[in-house]
């Protein structure tokens, strides 16, 4: 079983910035930062930048997200 | 390799559900009605039985339910969800139709509804929502608030000798003969909602075979009304909502035949 890598992408205009994902996430590489908001003034869920590389893909953000609004993609390295 | 050779159709694993549409959903961040709203598309989409689908919708906070997902809806009086879903199965046996309320609905105004709706073995699944509270109308008390809570109707905590003690309707519903399938799930964590999808699964299933009614409650959280953010509702509910709220199958005849 070779290792997986994960991305996901995240509708950040339905985001809600309920922080659920960045509570989810195993690796601890989500964030909200406060300052950065969609049109409706939620801060949304985001990955470090430098960190992206870590994921892998385990869909625990997606599957706690409560407006759906994360996808999650995973490949074999 | 970066993140484009990753984003890419072939690889995708988890996302959105066909079912669930574009509309924003006008739950407060972090509603636990969101992620039941998801499992159910989820489940009925992996039966495919979209197009043999009929929700009906409670009053409160799940009152918009059919702007979200893309199946039949009907929207029931204050409580009376029970009785039109028993109508809606008995005009059309080989639909697969469910009933999605609250606590506030289900377990105060329908109180008698669904109990004879269950007692009856009506041909449906009920969807029970509880967190402890009344969500819509600015957290007051509700049957399932438990001992000592804090509402805004109660605001020293819920007393015994005054409001009397937090109703356990899933209890009483996994005593009632009619019934075939009573589950107690949560949503905090992705073991327990896959666990909580899990169980509607086989719920809509006896359904779809004319087994019995059907009951999962989904423990769930109202960090609006809770007055927390969702992260600490979720933890709060954990401590607390887990004593009184047991989770686990409550019933299943399927299991006592095999």
């Amino acid at each position: 079983m070779g290792k997986m890598i994960g991305a996901i992408v995240v509708d950040t205009e339905a985001c809600k910035g309920c922080s659920l994902c960045v509570a989810a996430c195993p690796q601890k590489i989500l964030n909200i930062v406060p300052s950065r908001v969609n049109r409706k003034g939620y801060p949304y869920a985001n990955m470090d930048e430098d960190k992206w590389d870590k994921c892998t893909g385990c869909a625990s953000c997606a599957i706690v997200c409560p407006d759906s609004c994360i996808s999650v993609y995973r490949k074999k390295l | 390799m970066n993140r484009e050779d990753i984003i890419k159709p072939e690889n995708f694993v988890y996302g959105k559900d066909p079912l669930v549409n574009n509309t924003p959903m006008h739950y407060c961040p972090g509603c636990s009605h969101g992620v039941v709203h998801k499992l159910i598309a989820e489940v009925i989409t992996s039966l495919g039985v979209e197009e043999k689908t009929i929700g009906i919708c409670p009053v409160g906070c799940a009152v918009f339910a059919y702007r979200y997902l893309d199946i039949d809806w009907l929207e029931a009086a204050h409580g009376r969800a029970p009785a039109l879903a028993s109508a809606t199965s008995r005009l059309w046996p080989d639909r697969l139709v469910f009933t999605y309320q609250g606590d506030g609905d289900l377990a105060c105004i329908g109180t008698a509804e669904t109990i004879h709706a269950l007692n009856r073995g009506e041909r449906m699944t009920i969807i029970f929502i509880n967190n402890a509270i009344y969500g819509m109308t600015g957290g007051q008390m509700a049957p399932t608030t438990l001992l000592g809570m804090k509402t805004s109707t109660c605001p020293f905590g819920r007393d015994v000798k005054l409001h009397g003690y937090p109703l356990n309707i899933t209890d009483i519903a996994a005593s009632l003969q009619g019934t075939a399938f009573v589950a107690r799930e949560s949503v905090e964590t992705p073991a327990s909602i896959l666990k909580a999808r899990r169980a509607i699964r086989h719920a809509f299933e006896n359904t779809m075979n004319g087994i019995g009614s059907n009951l999962v409650e989904i423990v769930s959280t109202c960090s609006a009304g809770w007055k927390k953010t969702p992260v600490e509702a979720n933890k709060w509910m954990e401590e607390n909502m887990m004593h009184y709220y047991k989770k686990g199958v409550l019933k299943d005849i399927s299991e006592k035949k095999n």
